[in-house]
């Protein structure tokens, strides 16, 4: 079978839609290769639109990881938007791939990257147009292994009976690993059809196959345990780790689109991981431990990544980016060497301190001077020493008021709001904050002319951190909450003037807590939501919390609970969690122990500047922090003033 | 900011937009020009000012959706280079399907000025010649066709036929068309006249009038003149764009630069 292009079909669809780019591919670092000559065959999907999708790196790793290698084939696809879905099921054209608009079902893996359960119900609609059956247990040896990566694969309970596989952590080697496997298995003739694929897999114990597990529940709706199914598939099923980043220095060839996408820039990630411990931060827990890209290999990167795509933005990704042991040579180096050059350099940090400030002042010298944004999350410094964010008042304020008086005229704050133990003073505090930071801001910049911006979104409790067992708030408070935040705001009409107001509604973020800590029985409701009608649930104007909630009483009773049984239900430390079988790394007692010192507002420090504080992650996945200074440096950048004509 | 280096060569650059990439917009391809610039090396003059542009200013861009063989830009740029160089490394920095295909360094006037019409190929796959050939004719016939489009002003009408010089079924309209070059490898690129099902193909030529009168607008007269709908979308190629002579032939506007 050599999957023919569904182009000519899909070319007589693209002029009655909205934006036809978005589906022709043709971008630069896209690959197309010869179907006959390979053996694997992998189509990647991002579950969004593509102006969100395309730019996501995980997505593009792992696209030119395989691609490197000369007997496989990566190509991509996106969720397509409804007016083109529409089309493509009366013209019967099946969901493709945008490289050379092959259709999905042909290749021998769907992989899915999730970074946030709002793209379940996208999955729906790309397994149905592709023609693969929506249960991994009704698909047939034609039928793609359909895989889960991305954070969300951390908990894929909710989507158990629709993947067929997930990988926790990093993906970078497993892709490779996964691929090795299948070549062998096609080789040796594909003994054992689909099932012995998956138990190959399986066997690596860092590949989970939820088919090879049961869930039993006890009468009151608690999970009692999960167990393997079958002798020879580990209990537990524990992440990557990808380690040495210098040796990972991707993604070389960054695709660049022709379409508009939510960032146009060059991203590098200087470092991954983070152990700053901010108890309600996923990211944070799952991605541990620290581990930095030199100095030399961002720069050699940034220099690469610029030549080959022509992009004038380049973005130094991570999850707190100033705390890289060599943030300030890099900034300060990066800033002189493309001096003059137009291009911009930015890091998208939101760490509150003055430091963060010196280096924005570095990196906006030749450019453009955007926003500065600060992450406090909590507006009382009780709530911050429960969430273990350890910004004092006074620190937030200092730092603020540095960026005013150097000349930053607009500073964005961001909050949550639903926070365990919080209070209706824990918010309105930060209104009072806000007044604060304008009064002192005024003075410090010798103008009135100044601004901030107060953000704030529902707290969403997390598997595998601290708050995992913490239970939500429900929207009907959180929307009180923030009416009155508004309020605060707005009570002294020459500060609220000052202060921009953005908040999402409680309503979204309860079905995202749902989905979330929910385990395979959540999986009906997701089903239900997409038959009727969910799609694009990460875009406001299509999520529907009334189709969620509909969707929820159809399916969920039959089980004795209901969403309320998920999200806003404290769990108790020896309940079974959905995800107890899946392994960060974290330390199950040490989590609990955190969730209690959070309870005693006690704070927890950085293992990366104070000794281990034992999380479980580093011995249980035989990794180790990898921090810098390497007292290395910037390699020099040679001009080069000559057009680049193709030899 | 200010002090940007002045403009010591202005360049004309002929290109096309080709295959699946016809589907970008004239906004898209700016933004991918620019990038261009940058991965060419090429020395872009700036404008002066707080938020200096690239020096590019483009001749009318044929609409998304519609391929072309004959868009036109011009180029200031700090530092002399040669025309050729300059184009093959921008087509090199470009994805395959927008093509560079002509680099010439400006002479005296506007390229603006040396554009009054453009010529067009319409391929109406599953239509029969003669049925078009007929459209065409009462197309030929009307003193006025009145067709209505959404503008940004809303719903207009306005007259489409005193535009159109041209109009006629081409003879190769059975079978393969004569296909323009440059297909994007693995997309069958082809009007189903390929597979030997009929395909009409017009030959149109329209002047340059407000409000403007664009392929579409025409095969919506052929629709209100004679009920003509095509089943599938036509596909519609800019294949010129110049000056109209009293023949009814069209002039490259870099034809004047090259001879200076
Ligand atoms: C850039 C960014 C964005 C950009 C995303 C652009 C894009 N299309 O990617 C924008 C601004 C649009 C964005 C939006 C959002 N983001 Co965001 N974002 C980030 C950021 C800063 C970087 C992400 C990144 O590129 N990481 C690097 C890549 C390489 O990692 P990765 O994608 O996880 O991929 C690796 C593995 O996961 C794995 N993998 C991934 N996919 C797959 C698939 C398969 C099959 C396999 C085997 C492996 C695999 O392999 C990859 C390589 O090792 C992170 C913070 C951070 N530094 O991580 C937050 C972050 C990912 N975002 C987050 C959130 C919450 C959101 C939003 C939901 C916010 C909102 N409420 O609207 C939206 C969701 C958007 C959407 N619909 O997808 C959270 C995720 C929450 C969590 N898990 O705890 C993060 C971690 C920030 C945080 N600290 O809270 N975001
Ligand atoms: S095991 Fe220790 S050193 Fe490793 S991430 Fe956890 S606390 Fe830090």
């Amino acid at each position: 079978m050599s999957a023919r292009s569904v182009f000519p079909q899909l070319e007589q669809l693209l002029p009655r839609i909205s934006k036809p780019i978005q589906y022709v591919g043709g971008e630069l670092g896209a690959v197309v290769k010869d179907w006959d000559a390979t053996t694997v065959r992998w189509a990647l999907m991002y579950p969004d639109a593509y102006e969100v999708g395309l730019p996501n790196q995980g997505v593009q790793i792992l696209y030119e990881v395989l691609n490197e290698q000369p007997d496989v084939l990566a190509e991509r696809t996106y969720a397509v938007w409804p007016d083109l879905e529409a089309l493509m099921r009366e013209h019967g054209v099946p969901q493709f791939t945008v490289d050379a608009h092959r259709p999905v079902r042909d290749f021998d893996v769907l992989g899915i990257s999730f970074s946030t359960e709002l793209g379940y119900t996208n999955m729906f609609s790309a397994l149905d147009l592709a023609g693969i059956p929506l249960e991994s247990k009704d698909r047939t040896i034609d039928d793609p292994i359909v895989l889960a990566g991305g954070h969300a694969s951390f908990n894929p309970e909710p989507i158990a009976d629709f993947i067929d596989a997930a990988v926790l952590g990093d993906g970078e080697e497993a892709v490779l690993e996964i691929t090795g496997i299948i070549r062998e298995w096609k080789a040796e003739g594909r003994p054992g059809g689909r099932d012995e694929l998956l138990l190959r897999l399986a066997r690596t114990e860092s590949i989970y196959v939820p088919r090879f597990y049961d869930v039993d529940y006890l009468p009151d709706g608690r999970i009692q345990r999960i167990v393997p199914n079958r002798p020879d598939v580990p209990f537990r099923v524990s992440k990557r780790t990808t380690m040495d980043l210098d040796a990972w220095p991707y993604p070389k060839k960054p695709l660049v689109p022709l379409a508009e996408t939510v960032h146009e820039r060059y991203a590098v990630e200087i470092f991954r991981g983070c152990t700053r411990g901010c108890r309600f931060c996923q990211a944070g827990m799952i991605t541990r431990p620290v581990r930095e890209r030199s100095i030399t290999t961002v720069g050699q990167m940034v220099r690469e990544g610029l030549e080959f795509s022509g992009f004038s933005e380049v973005g130094l990704l991570s999850l707190s980016s100033a705390d890289h042991s060599e943030i300030g040579d890099m900034c300060s180096g990066l800033a002189e060497q493309y001096a003059g050059t137009n291009v911009s350099l930015s890091l998208p940090s939101t760490r509150v301190d003055a430091f963060n400030i010196d280096l924005a002042q570095e990196l906006s010298k030749n450019g453009r001077r955007t926003g500065l944004t600060f992450a406090p999350e909590g507006g009382s410094e009780r709530i911050r020493k429960v969430i273990n964010k350890m910004v004092t008042e006074e620190d937030l304020i200092r730092t603020v008021v540095t960026a005013y008086s150097n000349g930053w005229r607009q500073v964005k704050l961001y909050f949550m709001c639903g926070l365990p133990t919080e209070t209706d003073d824990d918010v309105a505090q930060i209104g009072r904050m806000a007044h604060e930071v304008i009064k002192a801001g005024r003075i410090a910049a010798g103008t009135k002319d100044i601004r901030c911006t107060v953000s704030i979104g529902g707290f969403v409790p997390k598997p595998h951190t601290p708050f995992q067992w913490a239970p939500m708030v429900r929207p009907e408070v959180i929307d009180a909450r923030l009416k009155m935040l508004k309020d605060v705001i707005n009570s002294d009409r020459s500060l609220g003037r000052a202060i921009g107001y953005r908040y999402h509604d409680g309503e979204p973020s309860l079905i995202e807590g749902l989905l979330s800590r929910g385990d395979r029985r959540v999986g009906a409701v997701i089903r239900r939501v997409w038959e009727k009608g969910g799609r694009f649930d990460g875009w406001s104007e299509h999520f529907s919390y009334a189709r969620w909630v509909e969707a929820a009483a159809e399916t969920l009773p039959q089980f004795g609970v209901d969403i309320d049984w998920f999200t806003t239900r404290e769990r108790e430390q020896a309940e079974v969690l959905p995800w107890d079988h899946l392994d960060s790394g974290l330390d199950k007692d040490w989590l609990w122990q955190d969730w209690q010192d959070s309870l005693s507002e006690y704070e927890q420090d950085d293992c990366r500047w104070t000794p281990c504080f034992d999380c479980g992650v580093c011995p249980s996945m035989d990794t180790e922090i990898q921090i810098g200074p390497t007292g290395k440096k910037l390699l020099p950048l040679t001009p080069v003033n000559n057009l680049r004509v193709p030899a | 900011m200010g002090g940007q280096a002045p403009v010591v060569q202005r360049i004309r650059l002929r290109y096309a937009k080709r295959g699946p990439l016809r589907f970008t917009s004239h906004r898209d391809f700016a933004r991918a020009f620019e990038r261009a610039l940058r991965r060419a090396g090429a020395p872009i003059a700036f404008s002066q000012g707080f938020t200096p542009h690239p020096k590019i200013s483009y001749a009318s861009a044929a609409p998304t959706g519609v391929g072309s063989e004959a868009e036109y830009l011009e180029i200031g740029l700090q530092a002399e280079v040669d025309p050729e160089q300059l184009r093959l490394a921008l087509d090199a920095a470009l994805s395959p399907g927008l093509d560079v295909l002509e680099a010439v360094v400006a002479g005296e006037g506007s390229l603006a000025d040396r554009i009054d019409a453009s010529r067009w190929r319409l391929e109406l796959p599953t239509v029969d010649p003669a049925v078009a050939a007929a459209a065409v004719k009462s197309f030929l016939d009307a003193e006025e066709v009145l067709v209505e489009r959404m503008t940004k002003q809303g719903r207009r009408s306005f007259d489409a036929r005193v535009a159109v010089t041209h109009i006629s079924v081409t003879d190769q309209s059975l079978g393969r068309s004569g296909a323009v070059a440059g297909r994007l490898d693995g997309e069958s690129d082809l009007p189903s006249g390929a597979d030997g099902a009929p395909c009409a193909i017009i030959d149109l030529v329209v002047r340059q009038v407000t409000p403007a009168v664009r392929p579409d607008d025409v095969l919506s007269g052929l629709r209100v003149v004679a009920g003509l709908e095509p089943p599938v979308p036509p596909r519609v190629t800019r294949l010129a764009q110049g000056t109209l002579t009293a023949q009814g032939e069209i002039v490259d506007p870099l034809d004047a630069d090259r001879e200076d």
